[in-house]
C-alpha cells in the first residue's frame, strides 16, 4: 500500500513538474500570466487520444507531432494576443492584470470548442496498459513510462536553459528584462521565444497526462491551477524548484487520496499553497526581496 | 444642487423598478431577479476589486455560502434570522480570507480566490456526502418571486448607496490614495491592510446576501449549482465592461450583458463558452476602462484628478 502510494504519487508530481515548468518559463521569462495554459494540456490529451485511437499513432510518437503544434500555437498566441498587450501595458502590474484578462478569454474560447467536438465526457485510452514489477509493487507501464518522459523532457529542458548560450539568454531576461537589451538581447523575441517553449511543455505534459489519466474538456482549469501553486511553491521562473515542488504536490495529493478520503485532495492542495503563500511568499527556494 | 437631482432620479427609478412585478409577467419577472442579482454582485465586486485592483474570482464562494447557509438553516430558524447568520458566516470566511491573503499580489491573488471558490465547493460536497451522506438539499420557503426580488432591488440600491457614500468618507480618500501609490499610502499613515480588510469583507457580505437571497428560487439546491464558477467570471465581465472604478458602471455593465448571455445561453446553448470568450477578449481589448470610461473618454471634460500626470506605478508583481 504505501509503496504502491509512493510511485502513484512520483508519478503524478513527475507530471505535475513538467506542466509546471512550462508556465515558470510563460511567467518568468515573458512575464504574462496565461490562464489558458492548462486548456493548453487539455488540448494536447485531445490530440493524443485523436491520435492514437483514430489512426494508430502511438502517445510517444504523437508527441513528436503534438509538442512542435504546442510550440506553434504559443508563438501565435504570443504574437496576436500578448504582444499588443506588452506594448500597451506601462509596468508588469498592468501586464499581470491585462494578460490575465486576455487569456481568460482564450480559456473560455478553447475550452467551448473542446466541448462542441468532443462533448463533456470523461475521456481515456488504453495505452500499455499492464502492470509492471518493480521493488515488489505492480504498476502500470503507462505511468512509469510517463515518469520516464517527464523526467526526461524536464532534464532536457534544464540542461538546455543552464548550459547553452541561447538558455542564458532567456535566463537574463528572466532576471531583467530591462537590462537585457543592453548587452544586445532582443528581450521581446526571447519573450515570444519563452512563451512558445512554455506552449510545447503544455502539450508535452497534455499527452504525458494522457497516458494514465481520464480527462474532460473542462478539467484544464484544474491543471492551471495545479500548475501555479507549483509556480508558487517552487519560485517563479525556477525549474528545479518547479521539478522539487511538483513532487511535493503530487505525493501528497496521492497520499491524501489513499488514506484519507479523495474527496479532500483539492484542499489539501490547497493547504500547502496558503501555507506556502504565508510563510515563503517568493516560494521554497526563493530569495526573500525587499 | 447635482447630488439631489442624481439621488431624485435614482429613486424614481427605484420607485419605477419596485413596481415592475405588477406589470410584467412570471418570466420577465424570473429576468428581473436574476438582473438585479448581477447588478448587485457586480457593484458589490467593483467595491472591492475595482477600486484596488486585486482582481477577485471568489465571488461564488461567498454566493455559495449563502445559498447553502439557507438551504440548511431555512427550516430550523426564522426567514430574517437565516439571512443574517449567513451574512456573518460571509463576514468571518472574508475576514479570514482577507487577513490570510491581501498581501498577496496580482497573479497570486487571482489563483487563491478562484481557487478558495473550488476549495469550499470540494469542503461542502465532501461533508454533505461523507458526513451528511446526502447531495443536495431542497428548500422550500413561503417566498413568492416578487418577495425575492423586492429583497433583491433593497439589497442592489443598498450597495450602490454604500459605494456612493464610501467614496465621500475618508475611506474613499484612503483608497483613491491606495489606488495611486501605496508606498505613498503607507507613508501619510494609511492602514493599508486594514483597508483593503475592510473594503473586501463588506463587499463579500453583499455577495452572501445575494446567494442567500436568490437560494429559494432554485428549490433544489446541491454544491455544483451554487459554486458554479460561471458566476465568477459573468460578475468579473460584467463590471469589466460597465466600468469597474466607477459608481454606475457595474450597474451598466451587468445590464446589457446579462440579457446578451441570457439570449445566448437560450439561442446558442453549444457555443455559449467560445462567445462567451469571444466577447471576453474585445472588452480586454477595446474597453479597458469600460463603457463609462470610454465614454468620460470621448466625451465629457477630464476631471481634475485626471488631468494630474500620474506617476508609473512600481507595484513589485513579482512578490
Amino acid at each position: 500500500m504505501l509503496m504502491t502510494t509512493l510511485i502513484a504519487g512520483l508519478v503524478l508530481g513527475g507530471s505535475y513538474a513538467l506542466l509546471a515548468m512550462g508556465l515558470t518559463i510563460q511567467y518568468g521569462i515573458a512575464r504574462t500570466m496565461n490562464l489558458a495554459y492548462g486548456e493548453t494540456i487539455i488540448a494536447s490529451a485531445f490530440a493524443a487520444y485523436l491520435l492514437y485511437n483514430n489512426l494508430g499513432i502511438s502517445p510517444i510518437l504523437g508527441l513528436v507531432i503534438i509538442a512542435p503544434a504546442g510550440f506553434v500555437f504559443g508563438w501565435l498566441v504570443y504574437g496576436i494576443l500578448m504582444r499588443p498587450l506588452v506594448a500597451r501595458s506601462e509596468n508588469t502590474a498592468t501586464l499581470e492584470i491585462n494578460s490575465i484578462l486576455a487569456t481568460f478569454g482564450l480559456l473560455f474560447v478553447i475550452q467551448g470548442v473542446m466541448l462542441v467536438i468532443f462533448g463533456g465526457n470523461y475521456i481515456s485510452y488504453n495505452y500499455l496498459n499492464f502492470g509492471v514489477e518493480i521493488i515488489g509493487v505492480r504498476v502500470a507501464a503507462n505511468r512509469l513510462l510517463a515518469l520516464g518522459l517527464a523526467l526526461t523532457i524536464g532534464g532536457g529542458l534544464y540542461l538546455l536553459l543552464t548550459r547553452t548560450r541561447w538558455g542564458t539568454t532567456l535566463r537574463a531576461v528572466a532576471v531583467n528584462p530591462a537590462a537585457a537589451p543592453l548587452v544586445g538581447i532582443d528581450a521581446n523575441r526571447a519573450a515570444r521565444f519563452a512563451f512558445a517553449l512554455g506552449g510545447a511543455l503544455a502539450s508535452s505534459g497534455g499527452v504525458v497526462v494522457s497516458m494514465y489519466q481520464t480527462f474532460t474538456a473542462s478539467s484544464g482549469v484544474i491543471f492551471t491551477m495545479k500548475a501555479l501553486i507549483v509556480v508558487i511553491m517552487g519560485g517563479v521562473g525556477n525549474l528545479a524548484g518547479a521539478l522539487f515542488a511538483g513532487l511535493i504536490l503530487g505525493l501528497s495529493e496521492t497520499f491524501v487520496a489513499a488514506y484519507i478520503s479523495p474527496g479532500l485532495t483539492i484542499a489539501a492542495v490547497y493547504i500547502i499553497f496558503l501555507v506556502i503563500l504565508l510563510c515563503r511568499p517568493a516560494g521554497l527556494f526563493g530569495k526573500v526581496q525587499k | 444642487m447635482k447630488t439631489a437631482l442624481g439621488f431624485l432620479v435614482a429613486l424614481t427609478v427605484l420607485t419605477a423598478l419596485a413596481f415592475a412585478p405588477l406589470f410584467v409577467g412570471p418570466y420577465q419577472l424570473g429576468l428581473l431577479i436574476g438582473l438585479t442579482g448581477y447588478v448587485t454582485l457586480a457593484s458589490a465586486w467593483a467595491l472591492f476589486s475595482g477600486r484596488t485592483g486585486y482582481v477577485s474570482l471568489a465571488t461564488v464562494a461567498f454566493f455559495g455560502i449563502g445559498a447553502y447557509t439557507v438551504a440548511v438553516l431555512s427550516e430550523t430558524m426564522p426567514y430574517p434570522l437565516v439571512l443574517l447568520v449567513a451574512a456573518a458566516i460571509g463576514l468571518c470566511v472574508a475576514l479570514l480570507v482577507g487577513l490570510a491573503t491581501l498581501r498577496l499580489a496580482g497573479v497570486y491573488f487571482v489563483i487563491f480566490s478562484f481557487g478558495l471558490a473550488e476549495l469550499v465547493r470540494q469542503l461542502v460536497t465532501w461533508f454533505e456526502t461523507s458526513v451528511n451522506g446526502t447531495l443536495g438539499r431542497y428548500i422550500f420557503l413561503p417566498l413568492e418571486a416578487e418577495h425575492i426580488y423586492w429583497q433583491l432591488l433593497a439589497l442592489a440600491a443598498l450597495t450602490l448607496l454604500l459605494t456612493w457614500w464610501i467614496q465621500r468618507t475618508r475611506l474613499g480618500l484612503a483608497l483613491k490614495v491606495i489606488a495611486d501609490d501605496e508606498t505613498v499610502a503607507s507613508h501619510i499613515g494609511i492602514n493599508i491592510a486594514w483597508t483593503k480588510i475592510a473594503l473586501f469583507t463588506l463587499s463579500a457580505i453583499i455577495m452572501t446576501l445575494v446567494g442567500a437571497i436568490q437560494a429559494p428560487r432554485w428549490t433544489y439546491v446541491e454544491p455544483a449549482i451554487v459554486f458554479s464558477p460561471t458566476v465568477s467570471f459573468l460578475t468579473l465581465i460584467m463590471a469589466l465592461f460597465g466600468g469597474a472604478s466607477r459608481l454606475w458602471g457595474p450597474a451598466l455593465g451587468a445590464i446589457p450583458l446579462f440579457l446578451l448571455f441570457e439570449w445566448l445561453s437560450a439561442s446558442f446553448p453549444n457555443h455559449y463558452s467560445i462567445l462567451l470568450g469571444l466577447l471576453f477578449i474585445i472588452i480586454v481589448f477595446l474597453l479597458p476602462r469600460g463603457v463609462v470610461g470610454f465614454i468620460e473618454d470621448k466625451f465629457q471634460r477630464k476631471s481634475p484628478a485626471d488631468l494630474v500626470e500620474k506617476p508609473a506605478r512600481v507595484k513589485e508583481a513579482d512578490q
